[in-house]
């Protein structure tokens, strides 16, 4: 029961107390290019939380059994950034052999994830916080879960705001960062959620 | 285009937060206040020059298929050359910055810069490039990073202006702040760019 629990605190801090995008600053470049339309927004929100949990997966796994032993633990940015980017590009090739359709729907954004810094942050916040195996992959995975959530919330309200009538100088960028600030403002009373 | 504007225009024609939106992560999430602005803008002028000057010279040597993952490697080496001398001899703001130091990997000035200007220019235009965007890059901080300490916390570099009295805004140095003071700027910028 404790174990169900413990998962449960993780995926509640992981998706709205210390949401990716909105409090830790991470992979907004999508969240604001990304979010013009609803359906690409979905495509992009799948496509990251798939690859932020291969990544935690694999980026775990190299740090335990091959930078550790060999002593080059100082080699983490070039190490994880390099497994990122073969795993995007393997991810790419596997999914548009077996599932074309998924491909379709997915293959423009997958080049876009390598440079997204949810993937690389997320690998490094499970070395730095210790994480096991297990909860390095669910880190990945919850933290994508709550990139998805506010990439579709936010998705939503800009086809609205589209019709809006807004100052001219206010429209496009802009007004999206005042309407991520004040979804933030939402999330922000989530940190008074006590366990 | 003459050396001097070579150096300048990434100040304020074409700076690489207000003017090409690129860069968001980081600088929202490090202007809380100016000291760390200023460091982190400084460590991202640091690797940006010296990434300029090695792929200028290394352009001939890369093939153009495999040369974004070669341009990460020569990145990700300067951040991890960056991120041991600030963890040296700067401790405190290495400390404040955290997690977002290893990131300058995946910050896209960085990238940017090597394939739309390092790959096609000299060794000494590229150097004055990379010290340019830099500068523009730790100057944009700068003014976010001051707006933000003064509102939310009513002091600049870690100096009171405010008699005792004063209450700060606190929202504006919480992640919230970070959001709606940069959709202002980009505001203003764009009311400017019109007259």
């Amino acid at each position: 029961m404790e174990f169900v629990g413990k998962i449960l605190f993780m995926a509640v801090m992981a998706i709205f107390v210390q949401n990716f995008v909105l409090m830790r600053f991470l992979g907004l470049c999508p969240y604001i290019g990304v979010s013009k339309k609803l359906d690409s927004a979905i495509g992009m929100g799948m496509a990251v939380i798939f690859v932020m949990t291969m990544a935690s997966t694999f980026t775990w796994l190299i740090h335990t059994y091959l930078l550790i032993p060999l002593h080059i633990e100082f080699l983490q940015t070039i190490a994880f950034i390099l497994t990122i980017a073969s795993l995007v590009q393997l991810v790419e090739m596997v999914i548009q052999k077996t599932a074309p359709a998924l491909y379709k729907s997915l293959g423009v954004f997958l080049p876009l994830i390598t440079t997204n810094c949810a993937v690389l942050g997320v690998a490094i916040l499970n070395i730095q916080s210790e994480y096991n195996f297990l909860f390095a992959i669910l880190n990945g995975l919850f933290g994508g879960i709550g990139f998805t959530l506010v990439l579709i919330l936010m998705a939503g309200i800009r086809e609205r705001l589209e019709r809006a009538e807004l100052p001219v100088s206010m429209k496009g960028m802009p007004i999206s960062m005042i309407v991520a600030g004040s979804m933030a403002l939402a999330f922000l009373g989530f940190s008074g959620l006590k366990f | 285009m003459t050396l001097f504007k070579e150096f300048t225009k990434g100040f304020i024609k074409e700076n690489p937060v207000f003017v090409m939106a690129l860069g968001l992560c980081p600088t929202l999430a490090v202007t809380s206040s100016v000291e760390n602005a200023i460091g982190m803008g400084l460590a991202t002028t640091f690797v940006l020059a010296f990434s300029n000057i090695f792929i200028s010279l290394l352009k001939n040597l890369i093939p153009s298929k495999i040369r974004i993952p070669a341009f990460i490697v020569v990145i990700a080496s300067f951040v991890t050359i960056v991120d041991m001398v600030m963890h040296a001899y700067v401790p405190a703001i290495h400390k404040s910055l955290g997690l977002f130091i290893p990131l300058i990997v995946v910050n896209c000035i960085i990238l940017g810069r090597a394939e739309a200007f390092a790959s096609k220019n000299n060794v000494f235009r590229s150097i004055l490039d990379g010290l340019g965007m830099g500068l523009g890059f730790t100057l944009a901080l700068i003014v976010i990073g001051g707006i933000r300490e003064i509102l939310g916390a009513g002091q600049f570099l870690g100096y009171n202006l405010f008699p005792e009295t004063f209450q700060p805004m606190l929202v504006a140095i919480l992640a919230p702040g970070a959001f709606i003071v940069m959709g202002l700027l980009m505001g203003l910028m764009n009311l400017k760019k019109k007259k």
